[in-house]
């Protein structure tokens, strides 16, 4: 039974079992409800509650390892080196599902059968070894066991909950306790979603970083000073070209948006009359809405032909293409203006109206008020607003993707082309590799890296906005 | 202190002067002032002119997409080509493939050619390149959809090839096509020609908005539908789970967790991953999803999961803080007539902050639509959308695109008909954004409250 069937059948049951425990409960005091503890309703999601949880956890489960267990039994029956094990499998696993849909028992030996597989819609790179054939046929009966015992499992579940929670109904049962605190369960489970992804996050990364360090030394990757993958192997995979090239292109970023995000949210705040601010600010905040693809179009078609115009060959000769860490870094701090004038926005206007009254009082002018006594003050909770805005200029795709290059280089003029870790992440996974060599690896300890740095910068930067807040509340 | 006169200290006094007049000293201090303004002015200034350059190259490079020239040709489909045996039977017909078309499309454009009275010393077979070379294969589909064309000649309204495209949009000249081997000059000249007697025509590209993905070589047949399509799935699958998670999730934070370490560490994660950047849930997705459970790679299913996870974070924010807005005296009094706590939550406070709730996820999910980067890692690159899945649960499961990485996809071709189709696309992306944009407003707009 495909288990989109199993779902549909269980949901009914508990349907069902949420009618039979309510009427159960209703007669159980001959229809007075103010003779029972809890609401009729109360006692139908108590039936249904019983049945869903039980059989939904273990359908999810099985579904979940289910795979990974038959890979661990079928896999024996292979030989292969290590590094081909995986592609074998895929392979058996595309022949079994190709049996399935030949019928069973159609299909007595491995002569002619990519064809007929062909035939089905199941396209096979090269033609099926006897020793597949006899994996894949283990594989399609282990499955084919599998999914009968899940069948049977979770309907023997749902069914064996279902009768145990009606036969409890009954006046006495306190119904609306029992599904709150099963409801209370859920809430907990939806919150715990947010760690579950953490360490999932953390657990693919490791996972393939120690992977990769296994067949590439750390040291040569964290220290080396070139990047040049190749496919065939033997590459070299340093990281410092990258990381300089991620560097840059912030800092170039961040010098365009600090100074004008800072300066914007200074006359917002404290010079604009209202009406002007009623409609520069949500203007000023579209440039934060729109996504990061359009900015990386607009470096690619718009910036990095003006610039080139300017400084390549017909110009200054300084720029070999409009690719360039500038394009990238330009852009990128467009993109970051709004969020730099937002979140300092809100820390200029968390200084208490109190000090600059006293400096206007002493006969400062506003200018130097808010030199000397506002930016002052504001400083730690605009230090971690740029931090935040440094995170996200390194954590950045597609702009760089689209806007800095490919080539990596350790060079300082900025109008050349760089690259940086995220670009180098999206090109490594996206490309024809194995998944197992050190070429593709090594896109989770960039990830890894990237990771790090990124949280390491984001708890600096709340936790010293956190402390400024608390500083003037 | 010292009894010393204050005037002793500081030197001479200077001499009385007008209240009205400034000194130097003041006169300096209001420059500076001014300037200050200046920069704070020119600044934001920058900024908005940013925007409106952003947004004026946008709608510039854009616009022509949508529109797309045609060439209406008179095909002649000859019997003695295609159904000698004048059966009319499609399977017959079938047997020609698209390069027997293609003979008779060169054929009826060179007599196309020398009805107009145009002299050039083009070949046929070098004609045959001001059509798009899909041409063929749209004249094989109308007569293998209906045999008893054969024998008749057929007005055919053909894609023009995408140089020509770009020539009556101004985007080709004829000093570009100087070194250009598909195209020449001299076929400019065929182009004004037939252009003058009414056989080349501008029309609204409706395949654009609803079609496939092409070939690298046709920029005129592609069409960005089948990503956005895609899309949309994704955020079907966005909607269905991170809202209840995400709601879900914050009612218990909000309303029942107690104060200690376990729930702190939850929130400092919320917190932090609202921060990890977007290529890193790629890398998860393709690891948790693709690679350990089996999940079908360039699934929308698959996509979905992965900006689900992404913007759970920004629900629950933006939930929390409507949640806490609703007072507390609402609360008391359902707990005062005897409801549980899970009922005055859900029977009151949601129903109240459902207005703000739905806010936070359509800006989370405006979010979630122009995120490309994770998609690329879970194998959702542009090439991929270049069929329409067969059905609506295949939609979820068979490999797809989405109108970013479509737009990514033709960003990187090397042909520049392609850039004015991503330009295009992104145009397409923005009224999407800005409709979502829109309701979250109106949404608000309508329904808030303040307390």
């Amino acid at each position: 039974m495909p288990s989109g069937w199993l779902l549909l059948l269980v949901l009914l049951i508990a349907a069902l079992g949420y009618l039979a425990g309510r009427r159960r409960a209703l007669a159980s005091t001959g229809g007075r409800i103010r003779d029972l503890h809890s609401l009729p309703g109360a006692y139908g999601w108590n039936v249904a509650l019983a049945v869903l949880i039980p059989s939904l956890l273990v359908l999810a489960l099985w579904s979940a390892l289910a795979p990974v267990a038959l890979d661990r039994m079928v896999a024996p029956l292979m030989e292969g080196q290590e590094g081909e094990m995986s592609l074998l499998m895929s392979d058996v696993r595309r022949v079994a599902g190709g049996l399935e849909l030949l019928g069973r028992d159609a299909v007595l030996d491995s002569e002619g059968l990519r064809d007929r597989l062909g035939g089905v819609g199941v396209a096979l790179g090269e033609e099926v070894t006897p020793a597949t054939l006899a994996a894949a046929q283990a594989y399609d009966r282990l499955q084919h066991r599998s999914r009968l015992l899940l069948d049977v499992l979770v309907l023997a579940l749902a069914l064996g909950a279902a009768a145990w929670a009606v036969r409890r109904t009954g006046p006495e049962l306190r119904a609306r306790n029992e599904v709150e605190r099963s409801f209370l369960g859920l809430l907990v489970a939806a919150a715990l979603v947010a760690i579950a992804t953490t360490v999932g996050i953390v657990f693919a990364l490791l996972f393939n970083t120690g992977k990769f360090f296994s067949l590439y030394p750390a040291s040569e990757f964290f220290l080396g000073t070139t990047w040049s993958p190749s496919f065939g192997g033997g590459s070299t995979l340093g990281i410092l070209p990258l990381a300089w090239g991620t560097l840059y292109i912030s800092l170039i970023s961040l010098l365009v948006a600090v100074p004008l995000g800072l300066l914007s949210a200074i006359y917002l705040s404290e010079y604009a009359s209202p009406r002007l601010r009623a409609w520069a600010k949500p203007m000023l905040e579209v440039l934060a809405g729109i996504p990061s693809i359009v900015y990386g179009l607009f470096a690619l078609l718009a910036v990095g032909p003006a610039l080139l115009a300017v400084f390549g060959q017909g110009g200054f000769g300084i720029m070999q293409g409009g690719t360039a860490a500038i394009t990238a870094g330009l852009v990128m701090g467009i993109m970051l203006i709004p969020f730099v004038s937002s979140l300092s926005d809100d820390i200029i206007n968390a200084v208490p109206q109190a000090m600059r009254d006293g400096s206007l009082a002493m006969g400062a002018t506003p200018s130097e008020t808010i030199r000397q006594v506002v930016i002052p003050a504001a400083l730690p909770g605009i230090m971690g607003a740029i931090l935040l805005a440094a995170s996200r200029a390194i954590g950045e795709t597609m702009i760089v993707v689209l806007g800095a290059g490919a080539a990596a280089s350790l060079s300082l003029n900025p109008f050349d082309a760089m690259t940086t870790i995220t670009a180098k992440i999206v090109s490594q996974l996206t490309g024809d590799s194995d998944f197992n060599s050190p070429e593709a690896l090594v896109a989770f300890a960039l990830g890894m890296t990237l990771f790090v740095v990124t949280l390491l910068l984001n708890v600096l930067a709340l936790w010293i906005v956190r402390r400024f807040r608390e500083q003037y509340e | 202190m010292t009894d010393l006169p204050l005037d002793a200290a500081a030197g001479p006094r200077p001499a009385p002067r007008s209240l009205l007049e400034a000194d130097p000293r003041t006169a300096a201090r209001n420059r500076a002032e001014a300037r200050f303004r200046a920069y704070g002015l020119a600044a934001l200034l920058v900024g908005l002119a940013a925007l409106v350059l952003l947004l004026g190259s946008i709608l510039w490079n854009g616009f022509p997409a949508f529109t797309q020239t045609r060439v209406s040709l008179p095909v002649e489909l000859s019997q003695a080509e295609l159904d000698p045996e004048g059966t009319g039977d499609p399977a017959v017909i079938a047997k020609t493939s698209t390069f027997g078309f293609d003979d008779l499309i060169e054929a009826a454009l060179a007599k196309a050619v020398v009805e107009a009275g145009i002299g050039t010393d083009l070949e046929p077979g070098d004609l045959a390149d001001l059509l798009s070379s899909g041409a063929a294969a749209q004249v094989r589909d109308a007569v293998l959809a209906d045999p008893s064309l054969v024998g008749q000649t057929v007005e055919f309204d053909l894609l023009a090839s995408s140089r020509v495209d770009g020539y009556l949009k101004g985007r080709v000249t004829r000093e570009s096509l100087a070194d250009d081997r598909n195209l020449s000059p001299a076929h400019l000249d065929v182009v004004d020609a037939l252009a003058a007697r009414g056989a080349v025509s501008r029309g609204f590209n409706a395949a654009f908005i609803l079609g496939a993905d092409a070939s690298e070589k046709r920029p005129e047949a592609a069409g960005i539908g089948v990503a956005t399509l895609g899309s949309l799935t994704m955020m079907l699958v966005v909607l269905g789970l991170s809202l209840p998670l995400g709601v879900a999730a914050s009612i218990y934070l909000e309303e029942f967790a107690p104060k200690n370490r376990f729930t702190d560490f939850i929130e400092v994660n919320i917190a932090n991953l609202a921060a990890v950047p977007s290529i890193v849930f790629g890398i998860l997705g393709l690891v948790a999803f693709i690679q350990f459970a089996g999940l079908p790679a360039s699934a929308p299913l698959v996509g979905g999961l992965v900006l689900t996870l992404m913007t759970l974070p920004t629900i629950v924010i933006v939930t929390r803080a409507s949640l806490k807005s609703v007072p507390p005296s609402i609360r008391d009094a359902a707990l005062g007539v005897g409801a549980s706590r899970m009922q005055a939550v859900f029977h009151h406070v949601l129903p109240l902050a459902l207005p703000g709730i739905m806010t936070g996820a359509i800006i989370g999910m405006a979010r979630a639509l122009g995120e490309t980067a994770p998609l690329l890692l879970i194998g959702m690159v542009g090439f991929v959308a270049s069929n329409a899945p067969d059905g609506v649960l295949a939609s979820f499961t068979s490999p797809n695109s989405a109108m970013p990485a479509q737009i990514y996809e033709w960003a990187k071709r090397a042909d520049p008909a392609y850039y004015e189709r991503a330009w295009g696309g992104i145009i397409l992306l923005l009224v999407f954004l800005l409709l979502m944009n829109l309701g979250a407003v109106l949404l608000r707009r309508r329904f808030e409250r303040r307390w």
